[in-house]
């Protein structure tokens, strides 16, 4: 009989408790806290220096969650280029989908640090963006993979891959925020 | 109102006028399902979507579970996603590849050609048990070029002389590549709140492009080093492409992957993109090739088939769900046999503007559920698209919006259809092409 397999990568498990990965968790979760918190006010320009120059944001289409963007269509494919550019346009009053910009709520959970090396650390977390704006009130629920490096004592986002849950982007019509 | 008289059309007083009811009413809503969803021919699928035997793909059409597969025998099948028995659904995921098809409620089995092949306990049956019978349906189909389309009616002509001038337009795509087009993994799939004839329009509206894309011009000026100066100087046109279909052909200002090199790409793809257009010359002849080139075109094929061979090709297919809702999906093709840089390029390109997470898409969508709502609002009865009435029609003009209007209302009023072409342009005829200097940007949504 034919069976269900589990998606790619498959699950992983967290690090060790030692008081290190302690500390290390600890700064993680702060990282991406701040970041929910900085997207939440709409305070972009203070986002972007979470992330290195060299740090990429992906966010693959509704039905194929492990899409590669060198060979699949997704939905978002940023270089750190692309990111400032996508802030020119939501802080411009032009990007009619966010003008007025709509009311978000981020609520991070399930953290876990899955691995480090000498220099970066990758963690996975769960996320529910809840938008408000136009009548509409629903989450976009999905899960975040993240790298991060430590760039002049502080954590900084290299890689931030958001998966999507959504069948489907049937309520918001499209991704018009940072998800 | 009568329903004959949705469509203001009076090309002696310059005045093309649409009635918003067409895109509020339930009854017109209903009408549309029987007199244009049950007969026109419909946008289903890519046969690159099903290479190998036993693949399948499940869609939504018409509200119609449907899906088609590949039978063991290499040939393009399609079905109603139903079983003759009871009524499951036989294809429950979207994709895959199977040796039989089978109903998972009392475990009918169908193969690859929808044969009815057992069932447990055929002897409950009795001898006269039909199989042929009771096998899968299939609605009437057919493919142009490996666009898959199906049909409700059996009266309705066939595929081709149904798209009219719009197979033209498809060879255009198609023929980019001697290996053939491909659809791309992944695929958009979003909802708009708006009537589904609205994307129609704005998918060959080249009036808003410049107002409502702002952010993606000034992206590629800015961030990109875009050439400003061209997009003044463009030069196109609007063409009425026969039974509804329309088009607006147009200078490409950015990249296309074929093969037109804009800084966007990198200077190291300049070479690559040169010998692919010499070998679409070498192919096609200088006039099709450098169309292909340098050329974009945003295409609607009656009713609701978008094909957009700009700074990426796109297949765009909406299905209404309501006079107020439809579900929107969206593919990316490339030509079959495109890897690596240019493939990586040609992804690039398409998330520059498409997409919901795009620097356009959103708005055209908000765009759209914004006249939505100025519909409710009352007071104004009537849309005007009589932009370039008076003229020969420029890329950014009405006239491919207004040519899908007049197919809409025969079809909807059942009235014998009369095409028209304004200006006494007749079907394969190509208007003067004129620059539209005031404002001459294409809608590339």
């Amino acid at each position: 009989m034919a069976t269900q397999t589990a998606p790619v990568p498959p699950s992983v498990g967290g690090l060790p408790a030692t008081e290190e990965s302690l500390l290390l968790q600890h700064e993680v979760e702060q990282t991406l806290y701040l970041e929910a918190r900085l997207l939440d006010d709409w305070n972009l320009d203070e986002w972007l220096t979470l992330y290195t120059e060299d740090a990429r944001y992906v966010v693959p289409t509704t039905d194929l969650p492990e899409g590669d963007p060198e060979s699949d269509l997704v939905f978002i494919d940023d270089d750190y280029n692309r990111m400032a550019a996508r802030i020119v346009r939501l802080k411009s009053r032009h990007a009619h989908r966010e003008y007025p910009w709509s009311r978000t709520r981020r609520f991070i959970g399930n953290v876990m640090v899955t691995g480090t090396d000498d220099d970066e650390v990758e963690a996975t977390a769960s996320v529910a963006v809840w938008r408000f704006r136009a009548g509409e009130s629903s989450p976009y629920v999905g899960r975040y993979d993240v790298r991060l490096r430590r760039v002049d004592g502080r954590l900084r986002l290299c890689y931030k891959r958001a998966i999507l849950d959504l069948e489907e982007l049937s309520d918001h019509g499209a991704l018009s925020i940072i998800f | 109102m009568e329903i004959s008289e949705l469509v203001y059309d009076r090309p002696d007083l310059g005045k093309f006028r649409v009635h918003r009811s067409s895109m509020t009413s339930p009854e017109i809503y209903e009408l549309e399902k029987r007199r244009i969803f049950d007969r026109c021919w419909l946008y289903l699928g890519h046969e690159s979507e099903v290479p190998n035997p036993g693949d399948y793909v499940r869609r939504v059409v018409a509200e119609r579970a449907l899906f088609f597969a590949r039978n063991r025998d290499g040939e393009l099948v399609v079905f109603h996603n139903t079983c003759p028995h009871r009524g499951a659904l036989i294809c429950r995921t979207d994709h895959g590849n199977a040796q039989v098809f089978q109903c998972f409620y009392h475990a009918w089995s169908f193969d690859t050609s929808g044969a009815l092949i057992g069932m447990p306990d055929i002897d409950g049956y009795g001898p006269d048990f039909d199989r042929a019978e009771m096998s899968l349906r299939s609605p009437r189909f057919d493919s142009y070029k490996g666009f898959i389309f199906v049909c409700f009616d059996q009266a309705t002509e066939s595929l081709v002389e149904y798209l009219a001038g719009a197979a033209e337009y498809l060879d255009l795509v198609a023929d980019q590549s001697p290996a053939g087009m491909r659809v791309i993994p992944g695929s958009n799939r979003y909802t708009i709140k708006a009537n589904w004839k609205l994307l129609a329009e704005n998918s060959i509206d080249g009036y808003h492009a410049l107002p409502t894309h702002q952010t993606y011009f000034d992206y590629m000026a800015n961030e990109v080093g875009g050439n400003v100066p061209a997009i003044n100087n463009r030069q196109g046109f609007g063409r009425a492409l026969g039974n509804g279909h329309g088009v607006m052909e147009n200078d490409a200002i950015y990249g296309r992957p074929i093969a037109m090199w804009h800084p966007y790409f990198g200077e190291e793809a300049r070479p690559e993109i040169r010998r692919i257009k010499e070998d679409l010359i070498a192919r096609h002849g200088p006039e099709k090739a450098l169309r292909m080139c340098e050329k974009s075109r945003n295409m609607v094929i009656f009713p609701n088939l978008v094909i957009n061979d700009i700074m990426a090709v796109t297949i765009r297919v909406f299905q209404p769900t309501g006079p107020d809702g439809m579900d929107v999906t969206a593919w990316e093709m490339a030509p079959a046999d495109e890897t690596g840089n240019l493939l990586r390029r040609r992804l690039d390109s398409f998330l520059s503007f498409l997409g919901p997470g795009g620097f356009a898409t959103p708005d055209d969508t908000e765009a759209l559920e914004s006249c939505q709502h100025g519909f409710r609002s009352g007071g104004v009865e009537w849309s005007d698209l009589s932009r370039g009435f008076y003229r020969d029609p420029r890329g950014n003009d009405e006239l491919q919006m207004r040519s899908f209007w007049r197919r809409w209302q025969s079809l909807v009023a059942d009235l014998p259809h009369v095409e028209q072409f304004e200006r006494g342009l007749a079907l394969g005829e190509t208007p003067e092409v004129l620059p539209s200097p005031e404002l001459s940007v294409a809608a590339d949504n």
